[in-house]
């Protein structure tokens, strides 16, 4: 009698697919990868967006274009006030309003407090999602100033619509500029804290090195921006390579690291805070007194029929927003180019036959704002 | 070997000097706030939803009914009515209703009041159990605050 067994030749058979999300806590929102493990190497993934889509673009075709700047604000809630910014670029740039010197001081100090923000609860998302839990409560101390800070100007602590076309809405006084001052001498004194807590930590060095490798060239052919992109030692930064607003008037560093794992963008985004003090620092000393909004800011707000693009630099890579317009106050179309989709896109490539503790810390590295991919 | 040691000595002692930081945070004082016992302070400024303002003068707000709030409102959830009335200059207004439910706070409404009778409510704590709770009365609101 002949034993009737079939050979397996192909070796799917002893894979399995698993769903990492789409409430998975580590990719903090509605994120949905498809992983064919092996044992516990991810052998394929496939990220599955869409849960979060809300339409934003769509919704920006059918009304006045003024009124799309909240909406701006919850495409990527950690960056809000760098949305805003963008936007409100572009319908200057396509309307030729001029903006007051003093609002786009404010602008820059306000959007680097926002970046500071946004890179402080990565920071600690990241690792708890790498299972250490203590640093987010230190990271989320540090970030309520800022949230204080922003909210005694903006009003709102999260979603800001603080933006203007033609400047700013509300001025800021001295409170302000004396609690932000207070808050650069606390963040700086805080630094050595988080080196000795966390960055110099053995299980840190052994879960992010020689994990989630990238180079330049798998960046080019991604898109991938921000962080990530400078951790592979392409000084990249659209505050210095197409200086916008009044960013050439400061004086910083574009940090880089030249490794491209994870511990590379790590480094780079904790050094990132450092140089955004730096510019808020100098934009408080060299603030200028005037107007905060532009005279004349015509109530309907035509643009003229062509094309027009803004890009700014945002926490996560670069962020554009290109306006088709056919001559009314309400775009033809308008996209929007967020650094998340693209940084997401390399996960395939960059997390193939990685063990599966490995592809969270990648994962995290990446600094995934759900919302901001699917918008 | 060398190695070996040398890499638990200086992974041991990272540990050890986190350790420090955690246990010096043991011993500094406490930054929460234990929210529903003690509250702190709002920020005059913060943005809660609108609200009539009630003048000195008037004893009441100074809404004309123009509906510029209205038609700059990005989400469509203001409503202003009014009607022609005896002795009133201009329109009396009649009917202000907010929809809370669909308003993201960008504040058109307020900064294009031509009479500044429009500004932000200072209240944070709303929480309801239906949609309804949040379809705000504003005229009313006006009349029953002191």
């Amino acid at each position: 009698m002949s034993m009737d067994i079939e050979i397996l030749e192909d070796d799917r058979h002893h894979r399995y697919v698993l769903n990492m999300g789409p409430q998975h806590p580590s990719t903090h929102g509605v994120l949905r990868v498809l992983l064919e493990l092996e044992g516990e190497y991810a052998m394929n993934l496939l990220p599955v967006l869409g849960y979060g889509h809300r339409c934003h673009e769509k919704i920006a075709e059918y009304k006045p274009v003024k009124s799309f700047m909240p909406n701006t604000a919850r495409m990527d809630y950690l960056g809000a006030l760098i949305y805003n910014h963008g936007y409100a670029q572009l319908l200057e740039k396509a309307t030729g309003v001029e903006v007051p010197e003093r609002a786009e001081y404010i602008r820059v100090i306000t959007s680097e407090l926002n970046r500071i923000q946004s890179h402080l609860l990565w920071y600690g998302a990241y690792l708890l999602d790498l299972g250490a839990f203590t640093p987010i409560m230190y990271a989320f101390d540090d970030r309520e100033h800022i949230l204080d800070i922003l909210e005694d100007v903006t009003g709102s602590r999260l979603t800001y619509c603080y933006f203007r076309v033609g400047g700013v809405c509300k001025d800021i006084d001295d409170k302000f500029v004396t609690s932000t001052r207070a808050f650069i001498s606390r963040l700086r004194s805080r630094f050595p804290m988080y080196e000795d807590l966390v960055n110099g930590n053995v299980i840190l060095q052994n879960r992010l090195n020689d994990v989630g490798d990238l180079n330049p060239h798998t960046c080019a052919r991604y898109g991938i921006t921000g962080p990530l992109l400078r951790g592979t030692g392409v000084g990249y930064d659209l505050r210095r390579a197409e200086p916008y607003s009044i960013y050439p008037k400061f004086d910083f560093e574009i940090p880089t690291a030249t490794k491209g794992d994870c511990m590379a963008s790590f480094l780079v985004r904790f050094q990132e805070m450092e140089q955004s003090l730096r510019i808020i620092e100098q934009a408080l000393d060299g603030l200028p007194e005037g107007p905060v909004m532009a005279a004349k800011v015509p109530k309907k707000l035509k643009i003229p029929a062509g094309d027009y693009n803004s890009s700014v630099e945002a926490p996560r890579g670069e962020l554009s927003y290109y306006l088709v317009s056919d001559g009314s106050d309400v775009p033809y179309r308008l996209k929007v180019r967020t650094p998340s989709y693209s940084n997401l896109s390399v996960i395939p490539e960059m997390c193939q036959g990685m063990l599966l503790s490995d592809v969270v810390s990648a994962m995290g590295a990446l600094d995934l704002v759900i919302p901001e991919i699917d918008r | 070997m060398k190695s070996y040691f040398s890499v638990l000595f200086t992974g041991g002692w990272s540990l050890i000097v986190g350790l420090k930081v955690t246990l010096k945070a043991l011993f500094s004082p406490i930054v929460t706030c234990q929210y529903p016992r003690e509250k702190l302070e709002i920020t005059p400024n913060y943005r809660g939803h609108i609200d009539l303002v009630k003048f000195d003068d008037t004893g009441t707000h100074k809404c004309i009914t123009c509906g510029s709030c209205m038609r700059d409102c990005p989400s469509d959830c203001i409503v202003v009515d009014g009607e022609k009335r005896e002795g009133v200059k201009g329109k009396f207004c009649t009917v202000f209703t907010l929809d809370f439910t669909k308003c993201s706070l960008c504040g058109a409404c307020v900064e294009v009041c031509p009479t500044k009778t429009l500004d932000y409510s200072n209240e944070y704590e709303l929480a309801g159990t239906t949609r309804e709770e949040f379809y705000y009365d504003l005229l009313k609101r006006v009349e029953e605050r002191e």
